[in-house]
């Protein structure tokens, strides 16, 4: 192997690849903002036994199966054929939000269903109405429930944002692959674009399992 | 101006070759993936010391890396350390290790969640380990790693989008071909979308039915 490391390329751009993870980190606290809000509603609908119930669990099966990369490239080039012209950061942002709507629907309609339906009981004989007793009953309880589930799904998010690469975005992986193609430092770069990527998952991984318990139910 | 269906019957080869490489490599990424995955859940499970150490650091570096980022870091550096692979192979060999490691912690918990009773029992019968786990364990927990492996097959299908970025001449990449020379982006980026969602959904039931037939001799 007539390969001898040499980190310098790496070192000198390493600003590139910080401002890159700080995009992802960026990119993916966006996306499960609205995708949260987007999923609970759809949640709430797929525990209903209203008709609606159909089109959210298609929609929530076509985002699951359809390939991330396969949405992004849709919302960027083909929608402007339909006159809906985003640019590629909005374009990015709202795939991956609707894509993480879907998921996190499924999330909330199991801990949706776990909430003693005795609490919504209690609402009732309270006289709260219906979107009370949800907001201010169910809601803050299952959100201690799904916080591990969340944890795990913004943690894949931030390694979804690396597809922002194959619309230009200016994200980690986009940089990791500008230092490669000017300075053929292969081995280097993407070890370090790796190490990036897992430290910040490892790091994302205690600081939520550290809320986690600090919100967490008392037993 | 050639209406839609004239340009897809036109490049009715192209894209149907795209489709079958997509299932090849989707294939083989998996088989391979699961075979190295057993080994490694083997290994978690029931291996002590540094080799132990040593594929734990494996499977939490490669969970922690995005899809993306393995396949080029695998299509750059196996030509600059000799190993002369193309596209395709280095691709299909990023999407194996990705898919060994989640095989492998899917291993891990299936085995873990048999009762210790079984290798117990298996022990007082005089079975050795290899025994054992060949017609105790593995059956096993094949049965309750079922859902979750067919989750990372899909997963996998959906990864394989991916290899359209170094230029391998999958679904994704024949699909946008055809669209650089019809210019009818959207009507093809849907049909190239509605195609995956077809495999993948077809991949979710026909996981739930071999669901329903593995459980139905435990009821």
């Amino acid at each position: 192997m007539g390969y001898t490391l040499n980190f310098g390329a790496v070192w000198r751009d390493i600003d590139l690849l910080w401002a890159g993870l700080g995009m992802g980190l960026l990119l993916a606290l966006i996306s499960i903002a609205i995708g949260a809000f987007i999923g609970l509603a759809l949640s709430f609908v797929l525990v209903s036994k209203s008709r609606a119930r159909a089109f959210a669990a298609a929609y929530v099966s076509v985002f699951r199966n359809t390939p991330l990369l396969v949405l992004i490239l849709f919302t960027y080039f083909a929608m402007p054929q339909m006159g809906i012209r985003l640019g590629k950061l909005e374009s990015f942002v709202a795939t991956l939000a609707l894509y993480a709507s879907a998921y996190l629907a499924e999330v909330f309609r199991g801990a949706l269903l776990s909430v003693p339906t005795g609490l919504t009981e209690a609402g009732l004989s309270l006289g709260l109405r219906p979107w009370k007793i949800r907001l201010l009953i169910v809601v803050p309880i299952m959100l201690r429930t799904v916080l591990p589930s969340l944890s795990s799904t913004f943690i894949s998010l931030f390694k979804d944002t690396s597809l922002a690469a194959a619309i230009a975005v200016p994200e980690l992986t986009y940089y990791a692959r500008k230092i490669n193609n000017e300075s053929f430092r292969v081995i280097e770069v993407w070890l370090v674009a790796s190490l990036f990527y897992v430290g910040t998952c490892v790091l994302l991984a205690m600081l939520l399992r550290l809320a986690e318990r600090r919100l967490a139910l008392p037993k | 101006m050639q209406s839609f269906f004239d340009i897809v019957w036109n490049a009715r080869f192209a894209l149907l070759g795209g489709l079958g490489w997509t299932v090849l490599i989707s294939v083989l990424a998996v088989i391979g993936g699961s075979l190295i995955g057993i080994l490694v859940g083997l290994v978690l499970s029931f291996v002590r010391g540094p080799v132990c150490w040593l594929v734990r650091i494996y499977v939490d570096f490669i969970r922690g890396t995005p899809v993306l980022v393995l396949i080029l870091a695998s299509f750059y550096i196996l030509g600059t350390i000799g190993w002369k692979l193309n596209a395709v192979q280095a691709g299909v060999l990023a999407l194996a290790i990705f898919c060994s490691s989640h095989v492998g912690e899917i291993i891990r918990g299936a085995l873990g969640a048999i009762p210790k009773g079984q290798t117990e029992a298996a022990k007082s019968l005089g079975l050795n380990f290899v025994k054992t786990f060949v017609l105790v364990l593995l059956p096993q927990a094949a049965r309750i790693a079922l859902p979750a492996w067919v989750n990372t097959a899909a997963e996998i299908v959906k990864a394989s989008t991916l290899l359209s970025i170094i230029g391998v001449a999958e679904l994704l990449l024949a699909t946008q071909e055809v669209i650089a020379r019809s210019f009818m982006g959207l009507p093809f980026y849907f049909l190239a979308g509605a195609i995956y969602f077809a495999v993948n959904f077809g991949i979710e039931q026909l996981g739930k039915a071999l669901e329903r037939r593995l459980a139905a001799d435990t009821r």
